[in-house]
């Protein structure tokens, strides 16, 4: 078993095929795993916002509006049956959670009261700031989860943030700083749909909503 | 040497978790619940056990110096593959994973069994090892995730068996360390009576 003498030029070709290799086998694998990673992101997308918007028959993932904000990107996808709009689904984020990134699809009637909720991304404490999963809050006597109390309130009169700091929201009870947070992505959302659907009645009847992206 | 010693010593006697104290950080980290420490593990186990393999095999071609840099690229690159498989064909395992996946490449139970056991033996044996080796880190990570799930949430593979929550903190990082002491100090008195 006489192993190969360590020379320059064998350890740099040694690394370079085995580089080669390794980077030739992922761009396989990638090529391979690229479309059923993009149908899973979808489909958990679609699943989301088929949550917090009433029934539809068109495509939101194909009417997608984009606002940047600070740090990062609200979503907008339109819900429509028909011709009417039944609901705007922004997809929102705060970075003020108690473990940073929480993201979260919000429901909006177009009178813009919320229709509901589902969170998509988070990674509070488990067993306090995760109530604010639908999962881990549920009570199965009434349904109800802690996020249930924003059902059916507008943002417009219904103040965005918990009973401490002076607003209408019941703080999860040891996870203030996780209830802070996801009112804090609620009104980007609200603020965001707010800018779009204004944007909108300006623009309506033009019918080329896909081209109006705003930065 | 005995390929059956060989597969076996995985689970107790040379286990990565209870007895090398090896690949803590997945360990403690991932271990919330059975279904975790299982889906870890497995995905170890297939990493280690293609690493072994590929060292293996390329043993005799690599020059001594440079082998700590290529195998590092191998293994890597086969944690690569299983994120990416991961997040194409289970999404829930990847998101409930999360960073400790890539992190599969630092656990030092993968380059540790590449550089002391593939690069020293044949293909065969490197594989078995790798395989024994890597089920018996799933098994520790499953039983560790299973007892902080029952006690900390009340269920066993996310089927719930008593209502409530259960003691929060087998759940969070300090119950992971006093469930991995207790079952530690459980394998050794086991190692102790087969010796």
């Amino acid at each position: 078993m006489a192993k190969k003498e360590s020379t320059f030029a064998s350890m740099a070709l040694t690394l370079f095929l085995v580089t080669l290799i390794a980077s030739t086998v992922l761009a396989l694998v990638y090529e391979v795993t690229k479309e059923p990673i993009e149908e899973a992101r979808r489909i958990k997308k679609m699943n989301a916002i088929g949550e917090v918007v009433p029934a539809f028959n068109n495509d939101p993932g194909t009417e997608v509006r984009k606002l940047a904000t600070d740090r990062d990107t609200l979503y907008f996808y339109q819900a429509r049956m028909g011709d009417t709009i039944t609901g705007i689904a922004v997809e929102s984020y705060t970075y003020k959670g108690f473990s940073g990134l929480i993201r979260i699809m919000v429901g909006f009637l177009p009178d813009g009261s919320i229709y509901g909720i589902s969170v998509l991304e988070q990674a509070e404490t488990p067993g306090l700031g995760d109530k604010i999963l639908k999962a881990k809050s549920l009570d199965k006597a009434t349904g109800l989860s802690w996020s249930s109390q924003f059902v059916g309130k507008n943002p417009g009169s219904y103040r965005l943030s918990v009973k401490k700091d002076g607003g209408d929201v019941d703080a999860i009870t040891a996870a203030t700083i996780s209830s802070r947070a996801f009112c804090d992505a609620m009104q980007r959302a609200y603020d965001g749909f707010r800018k779009v659907s204004g944007e909108k009645e300006s623009v309506s009847g033009d019918g080329n909503k896909q081209e109006h992206e705003t930065e | 040497m005995n390929q059956w010693k060989n597969f076996s010593k995985g689970f107790f006697k040379e286990n990565a978790v209870f007895v090398l104290l090896l690949g803590l950080c997945p360990t403690l980290g991932v271990t919330t619940s059975a279904f975790n420490g299982l889906g870890m593990g497995l995905a170890t186990t297939f990493v280690l056990t293609m690493s072994n393999i590929a060292v293996s095999l390329v043993k005799n071609v690599i020059p001594d110096k440079v082998r700590i840099p290529s195998f590092i690229v191998i293994i890597a690159s086969f944690v690569t593959v299983v994120e990416l498989v991961m997040q194409a064909f289970v999404p829930d395992l990847f998101a409930a994973l999360g960073i400790f996946i890539p992190l599969i490449v630092v656990n030092c139970i993968v380059l540790g069994r590449a550089e002391a056991f593939a690069s020293k033996h044949t293909v065969l044996t490197a594989a078995i090892d790798g395989l024994g080796m890597g089920l018996g880190f799933s098994m520790a990570l499953t039983i560790l995730g299973s007892v902080r799930e029952m006690l900390g949430s009340g269920s066993i593979f996310g089927l719930k068996f008593l209502p409530g929550d259960g003691m929060l903190v087998f759940v969070l990082a300090p119950g992971a360390f006093l469930v991995l002491g207790y079952l530690i100090v459980l394998v050794r008195k086991i190692n102790r009576k087969g010796a």
